[in-house]
């Protein structure tokens, strides 16, 4: 039987849940309030001690857990009718997974940032929005109900749109921001929809509810309703999470400072999707033929994204590229209902590609702001530490063994294989993309010699301790990380998947048959291992001879490519097409509206009322003779006519 | 009725209400067409008075008291009103020497 939430009746652990959140918060109002006047150094240590005392914090309710979920409530926020909408957190083996996740990879790209942004006149702002970004977050994975979560969801991409416009001085960081803005909002409408649905279905918008009242009802698996809400609910997962066709904000989001793009387009923000779908497993197993749409869209999402990757020169844009692919990874697990599977990738998605922004931001410090490939190499004996762990990175995300990559994708092709072998087949394929373009961009940046200017090659330095610590431990991580998952054949426990269990207790009442393992035989999880590592060395091998033997670098701007080779560079001209297919009808529907019904309807009516008023006033105002006579007789003749009209003489 | 003195109905009431209607015209007739200030505030006096007449009349006939509780009230609000209204053409004639009001229209539009 599924535990349900109790309340904490512990009230020391319920001042721990509230402190988690609230520190991060209170740096915000430190950092954003002194903003000019606190000195950095200041700035920078209470941004990081808030988010890192939340991670103690984190780390101690994750060693004190028994077991059983529990709730914390704070405060009654909304009370309507039957709706009630408590602010209270709920602490069960999900959300401490996400809590530790956000707050330790939050706290360490916190300290990266102190050395990355050291030189930026808005030091106390950054800190301050990063600050409110983990406030947010940590509201979105502790919530106990839906609504909850989407304050935590809306909380975040408000801190996107900010910090991706932080250097709001340079236009197209603006526009990247609006852009990621509302595409975010296109997708959040879906989220909404959904949470409006399930309220009217369940009549409650708490998780605990929802979940059991959902396990109760006859007749649910794969009814209208429920198709309908996940799909709704999925809209607002593909918008965060980056998921074709709402992904395109994601690779613009790069114009943001690069702390920026580790911590919220790498490690937590875009995750955030997972993390919903997670929450509603039940909902989502009670609903197969969305897992099949979220299936396909993640594997196509997987290899289109990893296809763009392979034609990218800004440093950035590979990263970023290779997370949308990566991401649609994890919805591809999500939809073969490979739950646990799905969480063990984001996770060690998150410390390997976190390592790689933050390496990535490591080579752009040193090469003062220079993101563009063709003009780096041979970088590896400048920047060593920079390189060892970028190269641990690489290792981790193209799956080669023992690194934390290999484990997780291992485990999430083998669920995809169950399911279906065509869609695995892809999914090496992207697997196969993505160590290529990797390695490419590792050959490129590091090896061979160096490209660019003669200023530049002056000024190469190996980042400041604040920065390559983070590194550090980030690559350690990106290490070890995977063994908290070993897979069955090597007769370890699967630590990740027995903690998790529990929370799909609801999904496996729900929906029995889904949850029927298909045991692998040995055999054949060896053959896939081969596979997928072979796969990887494989396209390790080409990208050396490509790139470090034949010292090809890619063409220059004005080059002519193949038709093929231009298509991809061009990212498939996809930006281009929503230009044309959205953006510029809308921009020539409110043009239109603008000239014609604003302001030849509108504009006069409204003007209209004002013009009168204002000539009424004016004709009114000569009345005021100031003829104390002529009031006189005004008032005479009114007090008559009020006497005559109350005689009724009619 | 019984209580109302004879003496009093020796005057019949109409006789009062014609009385004081013809004040009440005079004073408005006064307040309309005269210019100097001093002469309006006695037209209002008079105005008032015709009300107060007709007030007390009233309250004779029914023998109700009343009526004379508002006449008292209204002497004391016209004295007051005509120690605050004095004052104020006092201070206009000091300014203008005159109590003309058709030159006092200074706060027209």
């Amino acid at each position: 039987m599924q535990e349900v939430a109790m309340p904490a009746n512990n009230p020391a652990m319920a001042l721990i849940c509230l402190l988690i959140p609230l520190l991060p918060f209170i740096g915000f109002l430190i950092n954003g309030l002194g903003n000019r006047k606190l000195p950095v150094g200041l700035a920078g240590f209470i941004g990081s001690a808030t988010v890192f005392i939340s991670f103690l914090l984190s780390l101690y309710l994750f060693f004190t857990f028994n077991g059983q979920p529990y709730l914390t409530d704070i405060f009654n926020w909304v009370s309507v009718g039957n709706l009630q909408i408590p602010i209270s957190f709920q602490i069960d083996q999900l959300s401490l997974i996400m809590l530790l996740l956000v707050t330790g990879v939050g706290f360490v790209i916190h300290v990266y940032s102190i050395g990355y942004m050291h030189h930026d006149e808005n030091f106390g702002k950054f800190f301050a929005f990063l600050n409110l970004f983990i406030f947010s977050m940590l509201l979105l994975v502790m919530g106990s109900n839906y609504v909850l979560m989407f304050f935590g969801w809306e909380g975040v991409g408000l801190c996107s749109y900010l910090l991706i416009g932080f250097w709001n001085k340079n236009q197209n960081y603006n526009n990247a921001a609006k852009k990621a803005f509302i595409m975010n909002r296109i997708g959040d409408l879906g989220f909404l929809l959904g949470i409006f649905l399930i309220f009217n279905t369940f009549e409650s918008v708490a998780y605990a509810e929802v979940f059991s009242k959902a396990t109760q009802i006859p007749n649910l698996l794969n009814a209208p309703v429920m198709v309908t809400i996940t799909l709704l609910l999925f809209i607002g997962a593909m918008g965060k999470s980056a998921q074709l066709p709402l992904y395109t904000w994601l690779p613009d989001a790069m114009a943001g400072p690069t702390p920026v793009s580790a911590l919220i387009h790498a490690a937590t923000m875009v995750t955030a999707g997972i993390y919903m779908v997670l929450r509603s497993n039940v909902l989502y197993s009670l609903a197969p033929d969305t897992l099949h749409v979220i299936a396909i869209i993640g594997l196509i999402t997987a290899v289109f994204a990893a296809t763009i990757g392979l034609a990218q020169n800004d440093v950035k844009k590979v990263l970023a590229y290779s997370t949308v692919s990566q991401l649609g990874y994890m919805f591809l697990a999500l939809g073969v209902t490979a739950y646990s599977s799905s969480m063990f990738h984001v996770l060690t998605h998150a410390f390997f590609k976190a390592l790689l922004f933050l390496g990535a931001g490591s080579v752009i410090h040193a090469m003062s702001g220079e993101q563009d490939i063709r003009m780096m190499g041979g970088l590896r004996k400048k920047l060593p530490i920079t390189f060892i762990t970028f190269f641990v990175g690489t290792l981790a995300i193209s799956g080669i063994p023992p690194f934390a990559g290999f484990f997780s994708k291992d485990e999430l092709l083998a669920h995809v294989w169950e399911h279906s072998k065509i869609m695995w087949a892809f999914g090496v394929f992207a697997s196969f993309m993505t160590a290529f373009y990797m390695f490419r961009l590792l050959y490129l940046t590091f090896f061979g010699t160096f490209r660019g200017t003669e200023e530049q090659r002056h000024h190469l330095h190996e980042s400041p301790s604040s920065m390559t610590l983070p590194l550090i431990i980030l690559a350690i991580l990106s290490t070890i990380g995977g063994f908290m998952g070993m897979p069955a054949v090597f007769g370890a426990r699967h630590y990740l998947a027995d903690f998790l269990s529990p929370v799909f207790n609801n999904a496996r009442i729900a929906n029995p048959t889904m949850f029927e393992a298909a045991e692998l035989s040995h055999s054949t999880e060896y053959m896939l291992m081969a596979i997928s590592v072979g796969v990887a060395v494989l396209a390790i091998i080409v990208a050396y001879i490509t790139y470090v033997k034949n010292r090809t670098v890619p063409a220059e701007e004005s080059a002519r490519l193949s038709p093929l080779h231009n298509l991809i560079y061009h990212k498939y001209y996809i930006d281009e097409i929503y230009n044309a297919l959205i953006v510029r009808p809308v921009m020539w529907l409110s043009t239109n509206v603008y000239r014609f019904i604003e302001q030849s309807i509108i504009d006069p009516v409204i003007n209209g009322f004002g013009k009168g008023v204002i000539g009424g006033g004016r004709s009114l105002r000569l009345l005021q003779t100031g003829d104390i006579g002529f009031y006189i007789f005004a008032m005479v003749l009114s007090i008559v006519l009020i006497i005559i009209l109350n005689f009724r003489f009619w | 009725m019984d209580q109302i003195p004879e003496v009093i109905r020796t005057i019949p009431l109409n006789y009062y209400l014609f009385f004081s209607t013809t004040l009440f015209v005079i004073g408005v007739t006064g307040v309309l067409t005269r210019r100097n200030a001093i002469i309006i505030f006695m037209c209002i006096e008079l105005m008032l008075n015709a009300v107060n007449l007709l007030l007390t009349a009233f309250s004779a006939y029914r023998s109700d008291a009343n009526a004379q509780i508002f006449v008292f009230f209204i002497m004391a609000v016209a004295a007051a009103e005509v120690c605050v209204g004095l004052a104020i053409i006092v201070m206009i004639y000091r300014n203008i020497r005159s109590t003309d009001i058709n030159i006092l229209n200074n706060l027209k539009w």
